[in-house]
């Protein structure tokens, strides 16, 4: 009996090692007027959570016109990577706040 | 030596505005009160000015421009209200702060005669000098003469996100042209 607990077990061991890795939530920092970090490693299913620990109110605005992500000060605000490639993307407010999105399929 | 070197920078730096080359060359360091006054002072004024702006521009940009100064300067002067309460510090009115009020209401008067296209052009042409000698006086006299730390920590942030402002003013001025 004990025998059979521990192959279920090592069943469930072994499927959450086969099945593939969970879409994630990534957290990027607003702080002092930079992006950190400027750039980050993604796949298409993640959520970016961007956190304002500013007491200015920013955006996170892609180049591209994917996303146009409000950030209130000291709020935080979650979008989620639909599509693949590098994203730039900026501060509507502080232009010179910048940072990448690399976004793998 | 060094000391005279400085002045004279910051002499240079403050050129383009009266008013803060005539404190920068009275000498006397301010003290961390004073401080205080003169850079909530500063920031009511281009609260003051965006205000004036967002009633009189005609262009989006500039338009867009005076909504972030209100913005980033009701919240730099909103932190700076939170810090003196904090350290039970009691702003302390004083000459510079004085002068500097005094200009920029002259400014208010002589910008509100214009109107459209001229408003827009004096009043981003304003916000580009006045940035920059804010930004000078930061650098070379404010954040140098502060004691304390989060006070200066306080003025750091700001001339970062000022020295943005004066960027931005001056992208949209090259526009305007």
């Amino acid at each position: 009996m004990p025998g059979r607990l521990a192959s279920i077990a090592l069943a469930v061991v072994l499927l959450s090692m086969v099945v593939p890795a969970r879409a994630t939530t990534i957290r990027i920092t607003m702080e002092n007027l930079v992006i950190s970090p400027a750039e980050m490693s993604a796949k298409v299913g993640d959520t970016i959570e961007w956190i304002n620990k500013d007491v200015f109110a920013h955006t996170a605005t892609s180049d591209n016109g994917d996303f146009d992500v409000n950030l209130p000060p000291k709020k935080s605000a979650t979008f989620v990577l639909k599509k693949a490639g590098a994203i730039d993307y900026y501060c509507r407010y502080h232009p010179n706040m910048k940072a990448t999105l690399k976004v793998a399929p | 030596m060094l000391i005279r070197w400085s002045a004279a920078a910051a002499a240079a730096i403050l050129l383009s505005s009266p008013v803060l080359l005539q404190s920068a060359s009275a000498a006397d360091k301010p003290t961390d009160p004073q401080i205080a006054h003169i850079a909530y002072t500063a920031g009511v004024i281009d609260i003051n000015a965006a205000k004036q702006a967002q009633k009189k521009a005609k262009s989006k940009d500039v338009k867009a421009f005076a909504e972030d100064m209100l913005r980033d300067h009701e919240a730099v002067n909103k932190q700076a209200l939170a810090l003196v309460k904090k350290l039970n510090v009691t702003p302390e009115d004083n000459d510079t702060s004085k002068a500097l009020s005094k200009q920029a209401s002259d400014k208010l008067v002589e910008l509100d005669k214009l109107d459209g296209a001229a408003f827009d052009k004096a009043y981003v042409a304003n916000e580009v000098a006045y940035h920059k000698a804010v930004n000078g006086a930061l650098e070379t006299q404010l954040i140098p003469s502060a004691n304390n730390a989060e006070l200066k920590s306080l003025l750091q942030t700001g001339l970062k996100i000022f020295q943005g402002h004066q960027q931005h003013a001056e992208h949209v001025a090259a526009e305007l042209k």
